[in-house]
């Protein structure tokens, strides 16, 4: 690991390029070390075998996840800088994340301008769906890494020339656990949920949905086939989190895209 | 497994407190992870004794202090035992409660020499 700036354990790659080698110097300004701790170093007072150095006890005090917010909120304050709105999409793999994309940037062309970091463990498929739509993307393989932290996310918004007024979709690792615990500096995270899952993930997997401010239920269109009880699973959600906010999409045949792309906007107006 | 991440998470907090304090080797990491936290502190325990391998936290003995989960009721106004975040109130079962404790994932404090 870097111990400069903290990457990854030398596995995280943005468009298949390593974050780091350890020979190079860093170029990025991350400012960290923002959280203020103050030692009261004391010693024991009991006797030890000569020889044997007395231990003493150092008060920390800080979050494990100190160095990740720092860089969250240098990303939140550049973001907001260049007036861009910025969502974390999470998800299960296979709830259709990529392909909402793909739908929401060919809905939004010659409306907003939309750039995409991808993640995933490995390949660049995702970078590439969404590069064909003509949107910039970044791709980022976290290797054996389960979720994105807000310092890689850092390093691929550098990547990114985002223009004003635009809009950040991140694509987190599909995983419904770890990234909830991780800021990367976006405006709300977007919890997408699909009917081909069960309607208790909200309660199985609550940290997420109680992380997130808006729930997509994707794939719609399939709801006549199946036993998804939508009612349930908003009930569900709603207990782990009351405030979040619930819109029926299908990125297939396009019911509710409309209502989307309404929040998308209004969204990006209140920020 | 974000334990792995959170472990790296404390081996750089030993190391900013170790320059910063000028200490050698760690012998106990106190850790205050809360029942509403997602760290499983089993998962946590065998990631950092991976993860701080070769430093001068190799060998230290990790303290979790567990945190209960606690609430409060925007019903009643009182405070509330949660094992879970969408528990309801035990006083008067009504739901949701407040989540006022019981989420934090921090270093406390650590023995050195």
């Amino acid at each position: 690991m870097c111990t400069t700036c903290g990457c990854g354990q030398g596995e995280t790659k943005i468009d298949g390029q390593a974050v780091h080698d350890p020979d190079h110097g860093h170029e990025h300004t991350h400012a960290d070390g923002t959280t203020h701790s103050h030692a009261h170093a004391y010693v024991p007072a009991h006797s030890h075998a000569p020889g044997v150095p007395l231990p003493r006890r150092v008060r920390i005090e800080q979050d494990i996840l100190a160095k990740n917010d720092a860089y969250a909120r240098e990303n939140r304050a550049f973001l907001i800088g260049r007036r861009v709105f910025a969502l974390n999409l999470v998800s299960s793999p296979g709830s259709g994340k990529t392909t909402l994309l793909v739908k929401t940037i060919e809905a939004l062309k010659g409306k907003a301008a939309v750039a995409v970091i991808e993640g995933d463990q490995q390949t660049s498929q995702d970078a590439e769906r969404i590069r064909a739509t003509g949107a910039p993307a970044v791709q980022i393989n976290t290797g054996k890494g389960c979720h994105l932290d807000a310092h890689m996310v850092g390093h691929a918004i550098n990547e990114l020339n985002l223009p004003e007024h635009s809009l950040l979709m991140i694509e987190n690792v599909g995983n419904l656990v770890c990234p909830a615990a991780f800021d990367l500096g976006e405006a709300h995270k977007v919890v997408v949920l699909s009917v081909t899952e069960g309607e208790d993930k909200p309660i199985k997997y609550p940290d997420m949905f109680r992380a997130a401010s808006l729930m997509l239920l994707n794939k719609c269109d399939l709801l006549p086939h199946l036993d998804f009880d939508v009612d349930q699973a908003i009930a569900h959600a709603r207990r782990v989190n009351p405030e979040i906010e619930v819109l029926r999409v299908s990125a297939r045949s396009g019911e509710g895209m409309d209502a989307w792309l309404a929040w998308l906007e209004k969204g990006a107006a209140a920020k | 497994m974000h334990e792995m991440s959170l472990a790296e998470g404390i081996l750089d907090l030993i190391e900013d407190a170790a320059r910063r304090e000028g200490f050698g080797r760690v012998r106990t990491v106190f850790l205050e992870i809360g029942r509403l936290s997602s760290v499983e502190p089993e998962a946590m325990a065998f990631c950092f004794d991976a993860v701080v391998r070769g430093s001068r936290a190799d060998g230290a003995r990790l303290e979790i202090i567990v945190v209960p989960g606690a609430g409060l009721c925007l019903d009643c106004g009182r405070e509330t035992a949660l094992e879970a975040v969408y528990d309801p109130c035990e006083h008067c079962g009504a739901a949701p409660v407040k989540v006022t404790g019981g989420t934090e994932m921090r270093v406390r404090e650590l023995d050195v020499e």
